[in-house]
């Protein structure tokens, strides 16, 4: 015989509480802790860039590749690439848990943004720690280096 | 059968915004957080591709230069202020004693920071972004 769900029955059965680590817990630290240290990296990189000297005028190769070969700044942009892509996509996976109702999408959706997190942190990691402030160009592209190139 | 209660329409009047979370300080900080975190996510993505194109980077960086380009930089600018100010606030909300009790000033407080933030730094980047045109 088949009777009426009692009122407030869960479609799932509670699971029993899980041991080992409590990931969802954690994703919430992190939000808040890399949230506060985001403000100080950020606020510092938009200020030297866009409000020192002629701001965003002032910005060229020449001012990122000095920038890029100062270890002070690698490391500065190290923390922002790290810490604000894995905020940005833990956000984004909130947005899609709250909005996205079917499984598949869902999981598809999920799956592109780590993809796109993982690709732009390897991206980003590589350009700060391998490229060339001072490449071969022809002569009439020398003035567009830093100054530190024709020393 | 349920019945939905309603409160009689002089107490919904009587009561601005109906309830303490909807139409309120409480919603509408989240909603901006969402919409500046998003806004903020996709510019994110296109600004470490801009970087590693560093060869042909005078190019790609001399299209931010352009006026519509920097009025986007000062939205974007705006957005991260508010991000950056009202997480500040939900941390307060979270680990403060008195963070709910106080949410509502501070709400108003980030506003007002905001304000002067803004104030400062849109005069400046404007200057910047529209005395390159016609160089």
């Amino acid at each position: 015989m088949s009777t009426v769900a009692a009122p407030r029955t869960p479609a799932r059965p509670a699971r029993p509480a899980r041991r080992g680590i409590n990931w969802e817990k954690w994703g919430w630290m992190y939000m808040r802790i890399s949230g506060v240290v985001l403000v100080v990296l950020i606020f510092g990189h938009l200020f030297v860039n866009l409000m020192i000297g002629h701001g965003v005028k002032a910005i060229d190769f020449a001012f990122v590749a000095g920038k890029l070969a100062n270890p002070f700044w690698q490391v500065w942009d190290t923390l922002m690439l790290w810490l604000a892509l894995i905020h940005g996509a833990n956000g984004m996976r909130t947005i899609t848990n709250d909005y996205v109702s079917s499984v598949a999408w869902g999981r598809v959706l999920r799956g592109a943004i780590a993809f796109a997190a993982i690709a732009l942190i390897v991206l980003g990691t590589l350009v700060i720690y391998t490229f060339d402030p001072c490449p071969n160009v022809p002569a009439d592209q020398i003035s567009l280096l830093p100054s530190f190139c024709r020393a | 059968m349920s019945k939905v209660i309603t409160p009689p329409v002089s107490q919904m009047k009587a009561s601005r915004g109906g309830t303490l979370y909807r139409g309120r300080e409480g919603m509408w900080s989240w909603v901006l957080h969402r919409i500046t975190g998003v806004a903020i996510f996709f510019f994110l993505l296109v600004h470490i591709l801009d970087t590693a194109l560093v060869r042909a980077y005078n190019a790609v960086i001399s299209s931010y230069k352009n006026p519509i380009m920097g009025l986007g930089e000062l939205g974007l600018v705006g957005a991260i202020m508010f991000h950056a100010l009202n997480g500040l606030r939900i941390i307060l909300i979270d680990f403060w004693s008195k963070g709910v009790k106080y949410q509502r000033v501070m709400f108003w407080v980030v506003v007002g920071v905001w304000v002067v933030l803004f104030a400062g730094f849109a005069p400046r980047h404007l200057i910047n972004v529209f005395s390159e045109v016609g160089h």
